[in-house]
């Protein structure tokens, strides 16, 4: 199964995959080749690509749409980042700060823009914790 | 002496000017290059998003999003694209008469034109036609990001959502090649037809949620951003290229002129030494 993810300022990865997972607007999704035609708009959160049975890749990506086909894969992401090139000390500041301007509630703009951010950097520590887990 | 001392400092300066705009050639050439490996880099994300939209709208020929829906035009809104920077020939110039005529073919009182103006150079100019503008963003650097742009498409988009504007056409310089720039006018909103998939459009997708309409409404905003970032970095890469041809004549002119220069003062110092030789054969004849 063909696997592209793509962003509008260039191309992530493409190539083969075995399965591809992604967080959906509804839960969480688990393509293997063969799925019926799906479209999903994709919440902040982690894309795995297993490659072959020793290789998975691990993408952040902060929002966008997936597109599935029986033979290919096409997720169209709004920001990518490889898991590696997370900044953890920056992600948890980030999360620390949502947190506190979500407990203070101020207006209403705030808010909104305190739970994405909570949201993001969330996802984002999580896709770095995937990765640890994996790493011997 | 002194003629000549003012045409030998008027050679130092033209040869200085000749070190900038060499320099500046061959930065523009490095910058054009990596301006169009971006542009390169971003097609295929609009490409698939096209795709993709196609389908869903020929699955769900019974709905048209109002992206799609072609409306008599009372106002228009207007995207023009251009450089920060000066020192690229006619590119911007070229562009803004272009945009201008098109508005003006368009049979509209300027009043009822809304401009979007992305780069410095727009600003400046747009601001002594008159018109209204309504969003603007400069300082945009050589490699901008889509995040910086949204905020100014927004607000297009949110104009054609309200009825503002009837349409939302952008301007900007396509790439032909390094040589060749020409400005180009495209309708973004409505979207034009897209080309007809094959025949058998039997199969639809499964929607998540379960509504293609927020889902296509979704599509359709990151489309138009993602062609406008596509506007904007093929614009760079022809402002680079630009400026690379405009220092080139820039560099050949003051070369020319240098070797004018350098035959007054040639011609200049041989009539001085002429006029001193003959000055001591006089004086060796009188003595």
């Amino acid at each position: 199964m063909r696997c592209d993810i793509v962003s509008a300022e260039k191309d992530i990865f493409s190539g083969e995959a075995e399965m591809v997972a992604a967080t959906g607007e509804l839960g969480e999704l688990g393509i293997f080749p063969g799925h019926a035609p799906l479209i999903s708009a994709l919440v902040p959160g982690t894309v795995t690509i297993k490659i072959d049975d020793n290789e998975e890749k691990v993408f952040y990506i902060s929002g966008g749409y997936i597109e599935v086909q029986p033979s290919w894969v096409t997720i169209l992401a709004d920001v990518v980042m490889r898991a590696e090139d997370i900044d953890e000390k920056l992600a948890t500041q980030t999360r620390r700060k949502a947190e506190k301007s979500l407990a203070e509630q101020q207006s209403k703009l705030d808010y909104t823009l305190a739970a994405s951010r909570l949201a993001e950097s969330a996802a984002q520590l999580r896709t770095l914790r995937r990765l640890r887990k994996r790493l011997p | 002496m002194a003629a000549s001392k003012e045409i030998r400092t008027q050679i130092t300066s033209v040869q200085n000017t000749h070190k900038i705009t060499c320099a500046m050639q061959m930065v523009a050439a490095s910058k054009m290059r990596q301006a169009h490996k971006r542009m390169e880099c971003g097609k295929s994300y609009s490409q698939r998003i096209r795709t993709v939209i196609g389908h869903i709208a020929s699955s769900h020929s019974e709905y048209h999003h109002r992206y799609m829906v072609d409306r008599p035009v009372k106002r228009l809104g207007c995207v023009i694209v251009s450089s920060d920077r000066g020192l690229c020939g006619g590119l911007n110039i070229n562009l803004f008469k272009a945009a201008l005529a098109y508005c003006q073919g368009e049979k509209l009182p300027s009043t009822e034109i809304d401009f979007c103006l992305l780069g410095a150079k727009a600003i400046d100019f747009f601001r002594s036609v008159g018109g209204k503008v309504v969003a603007t963003h400069r300082d945009m650097g050589d490699n901008p990001s889509v995040s910086d742009l949204i905020g100014a498409i927004n607000i297009m988009l949110t104009a054609f959502n309200d009825d503002t504007i009837d349409r939302l056409v952008i301007a900007s310089n396509e790439f032909v090649s390094t040589m060749r720039q020409l400005p180009r006018i495209e309708q973004l909103l409505p979207l034009p037809k897209l080309p007809e998939d094959e025949a058998d459009n039997y199969w639809d997708y499964i929607y998540e949620p379960d509504d293609a309409r927020t889902l296509l409404g979704g599509l359709l905003t990151r489309y138009i951003e993602s062609q406008v970032y596509q506007y904007v970095v093929e614009n760079i890469a022809c402002e680079q290229a630009a400026r690379m041809i405009a220092m080139k004549n820039a560099s050949d002119n003051a070369l020319e002129l240098i070797d004018q220069l350098k035959l007054v003062y040639n011609k200049e110092r041989q009539a001085l030494i002429t006029q001193e030789l003959s000055e001591i054969a006089a004086g060796t004849a009188a003595v």
